[in-house]
């Protein structure tokens, strides 16, 4: 399999803006774009297609088996974990590599997501109590389900709603709440359901793009109607 | 460090500062804060333990806590809760603990973290961890080793929930500024005045800009099998340049030849993937064919435990049958008669991994695996307090050696983190008390630097170098395996010690770490735990000490060390429990710390 990695580069301490396309062939089916990269990276001389020495390409990633969320991307178009996405599975030879368009890019395909922590951090995205209660089968699983979200900013991407640094945190500041919300008792939701109705209820306009590009599949609108009914509508 | 996240190389940073790396902007920092460098969940731990004494911190990482290497395990955290009803017991945790530790840890610092672990999880349940609950209660399950239910989990994603939790947890001492989190920055070297850390210089990856903080500080970078390279199971910012950069400082490291291979791997582009031992522990079983049919030699040659022997033991089981001549080449970890309500509850994450990752459906198809890199048992020399051999410095989870001895029981990982870093923590937050810390340091600022070479562009990887770095890899992976001998650990020494590495400190502190694996691992002329000699395939009673290693003169200096007995409280408690423990030495005390040390060159 050959293909023609289309990578948006931005070099420092210059950082001029420019593409370059990088030549890769692979027996492997299971070659992946983190794969892919990672072998870039490790040739002795990396060379573009027309033959010119290129720097490192900077990109994030740490565990390469989605697990860790480093690797978000846009591939092809479309916000991806790169250790998740099978050069295979890519129609055409050419592959188009960008970084995340909502953050400001560190270098190449490295973004700064630091406004997505700030955002929890300024939300009070944590327990008042440190003793949650967790006794039914069905609030652990759906716990659960909220614990899996990787921060990796995917969702952001392609919502419609989200714009760094404003009063929406987008579903990356939902899954941490959700998962709170569902350990803490009625009584004692006050504080993070006035939090969670100004920073998440009140900037979703439920078009739910997020759904289908999450990279760890989680159950988002099941979950987001589960955080509304609590803080919002007062129910469980 | 980042060998795949550094930024472009760029000799020629922007602006004077980092242009002159030796003279780091000053800042502002309070000698009495602990810098914590790590944020997975040693850090987080120690970080959370810090905050709750109203002591404010430093957090220094790389990337966030959310990308560690902790979201990646997966099986679970032991703590003998009996929440089955088995009467289960700290005592019986440290007994199956030590028994695989093989005798070589401090018997005072397990026995501390076996009767903490039940503290450690009643405090992650309260910070929302959604821990396996079934028909309203919270279960544990069987792992590797154990003679109880003692693994409490979640799912197989047992990591990143606990990662989570105590992100969440911390954020809000962050928000009061009690924890400074400096992401994006990682240790470029130590403060070292007169063999003490007094602070450390940190360098951003996003700028490049060297930063200096003073104060005591505590490690928790994670193991060191990442010189190994892509041959592991870990994160690939686990490359192993902390834990080198600090021996080549002259910090102390202990048990290097105890490296773990986790038993079930399966080789996916660029690195292993893990098949948690979970799998084993819901009924997953090993087989090989032979003569046209399945041998389950697991359960033939270990009819108690069968597939959940300890670590260790089930990786060379797998190899020799490997290995052997009337069997197949290759093992399967065959998960077919797991109860489809145990897939659905317990481990739909796993078979999700294996069906995305692998192309195979374990609960239809068994899975090739064969053993991988996992853990580091050995690493940073701590005492039982976590204190480091260098004052003023500290270390807790998968860099510090304490607590797994030869051989670590799945389970004990994420409870080693947590705890450890509490742990570290508490010793800190004593010394600062009592007056001992901070360390105030007697030579000017100008005079340590120097001491120091710094060298612009440190974790930036040239290309030639990329090419070295894989010899490394290779010659580790070749003469540091499940089985060694003494021709060819030597091999292996000659080869590390001709290798050329041009200009790179880094790669020369990474052979320097290689070769110290290498000593530790030629010198223990015996096979104990995960070290497993063909030429000496006896455990051999008087060396029941830690392997210890440090730098002088170039050269790699070793000695064994004698552990501290169990004490005399704890020992009680397992005659009372009839616990039959051996290798525990009668002799109460903890005089393995005050000991001279007294190595010789290798």
């Amino acid at each position: 399999m050959r293909k023609l990695l289309d990578v948006a580069r931005l070099v420092p301490p210059e950082m001029k803006a420019f593409r370059q396309v990088f030549e890769y062939e692979t027996e492997d089916e299971r070659a992946t774009v983190a794969s892919a990269l990672r072998e870039l990276n490790a040739r002795p001389r990396l060379l573009d297609i027309e033959g010119n020495e290129a720097a490192v390409i900077s990109w994030e990633c740490s565990c390469l088996q989605k697990k860790c969320g480093a690797c978000a991307m846009i591939i092809n178009g479309l916000p991806r974990l790169a250790c998740d996405t099978r050069l295979a599975e890519l129609a055409g030879e050419r592959v188009t590599l960008d970084p995340l368009a909502k953050f400001p890019v560190v270098a190449d395909l490295v973004v700064d997501r630091d406004a997505v922590f700030t955002k929890l951090r300024d939300m009070g995205v944590w327990h008042d109590n440190e003793r949650s209660l967790l006794t039914q089968d069905k609030a652990s699983d759906w716990a659960y389900e909220a614990t899996r979200c990787l921060q990796c900013g995917c969702c952001l991407e392609v919502c419609p709603n989200y714009v760094p640094d404003a009063i929406f945190g987008g579903m990356a500041a939902m899954n941490p709440m959700a998962r709170l919300l569902e350990e803490t008792p009625k009584a004692e939701r006050k504080r993070l359901a006035r939090s969670y109705k100004e920073s998440v209820f009140g900037g979703c306009a439920k078009a739910l793009v997020c759904r289908n590009i999450c990279p760890a599949n989680i159950d988002i609108d099941r979950l987001l109607s589960r955080a509304n009914a609590r803080a919002v509508w007062g129910r469980h | 460090m980042l060998s795949s996240t550094s930024q472009a190389s760029t000799p020629t940073p922007s602006t004077p500062q980092a242009s002159n790396p030796a003279m780091p902007t000053p800042q502002a920092s309070n000698p009495a804060m602990p810098i914590i460098i790590g944020a997975g969940l040693a850090g987080l731990s120690a970080a959370l333990s810090f905050a709750r004494a109203g002591q404010a911190c430093h957090l220094v990482s790389p990337q966030e806590s959310e990308r560690a290497q902790s979201v990646m395990a997966e099986g679970g955290i032991n703590a003998a809760l009996d929440l089955m009803g088995q009467g289960d017991t700290p005592a019986q945790h440290f007994a199956d603990s030590w028994k695989s530790a093989a005798a070589i840890t401090d018997p005072n610092a397990l026995f501390g973290m076996c009767e903490g672990a039940p503290d450690v999880v009643r405090d992650l349940i309260g910070l929302g961890v959604p821990f396996q609950v079934e028909q309203g209660h919270m279960i544990q399950r069987p792992f590797g080793g154990q003679s109880k239910k003692r693994t409490c989990y979640v799912k197989s994603s047992t990591g990143k929930a606990l990662v989570g939790a105590l992100i969440d947890a911390l954020r809000r001492y962050e928000a009061e500024g009690l924890v400074i989190r400096r992401t994006s920055s990682e240790l470029v070297a130590l403060d070292v005045d007169e063999k003490r850390c007094v602070g450390a210089w940190l360098c951003s990856t996003r700028t490049k800009q060297i930063e200096h903080l003073e104060g005591p500080v505590v490690l928790a970078t994670g193991g060191f099998a990442g010189i190994f390279g892509p041959s592991t199971t870990g994160s690939t910012t686990n490359t192993g340049d902390i834990t080198a950069l600090v021996f080549s400082q002259g910090v102390k490291l202990a048990n290097l030849e105890f490296i773990q291979y986790h038993p079930t791997t399966i080789a996916i582009p660029g690195k292993r993937m893990l098949v948690s031992e979970a799998a084993r522990g819901e009924g997953g079983r090993l087989f090989v064919m032979r003569d046209g049919a399945p041998w389950y030699f697991m359960e033939e040659r270990y009819p108690e435990l069968g597939n959940l022997m300890p670590r260790d033991v089930v990786s060379r089981e797998i190899a020799s049958v490997m290995a052997d001549p009337s069997c197949e080449n290759c093992v399967f970890l065959d998960m077919r008669e797991v109860d489809p309500i145990v897939w659905s509850r317990r481990l739909g994450d796993l078979r999700d991994e294996c069906i995305r990752l692998i192309g195979i459906d374990p609960a239809t198809e068994p899975l090739p695996v064969e053993p991988g890199i996992h853990y580091s048992m050995g690493g940073i020399w701590v005492d039982e307090q976590h204190r480091c051999s260098m004052g003023g410095l500290f270390a807790a989870g998968e860099c510090a050696c304490q607590y797994h001895g030869a051989n670590r029981l799945g389970g004990n990982s994420l409870l080693g983190a947590i705890y450890g870093g509490k742990r570290a923590a508490q010793t800190v937050l004593d010394e600062l008390a009592q007056g001992k810390l901070p360390i105030k340091p007697t030579q000017p600022l100008e005079v340590r630097q120097a001491a120091v070479a710094f060298n612009p562009g440190i974790f930036d990887i040239s290309r030639d170098e990329v090419e070295r770095e894989q010899t490394i890899q290779e010659i580790l992976a070749t003469h540091l395996g499940i089985v060694r001998d003494e021709k060819s650990l030597l091999e292996g020494i000659e080869q590390l010690l001709k290798l050329d590495v041009g200009n790179s400190v880094r790669l020369r502190r990474r052979v320097l770490l290689a070769h110290a694996c290498m000593a530790c691992a030629i010198t223990r002329i015996e096979s104990r735990g995960a070290h497993c000699r063909s030429d000496y395939p006896d455990t051999n009673e008087s060396l029941a000490e830690q392997s210890v290693v440090w730098p002088g003169n170039g050269a790699v200096v070793f000695e064994f060390r004698p552990l501290p007995g169990l004490r005399a409280e704890s020992r009680r408690v397992l005659q009372e429990e009839n616990l039959q423990v051996d290798g525990l030495d009668e002799n109460d005390s903890t005089q393995g710390t005050e000991k001279t040390w007294k190595g010789v060159p290798f």
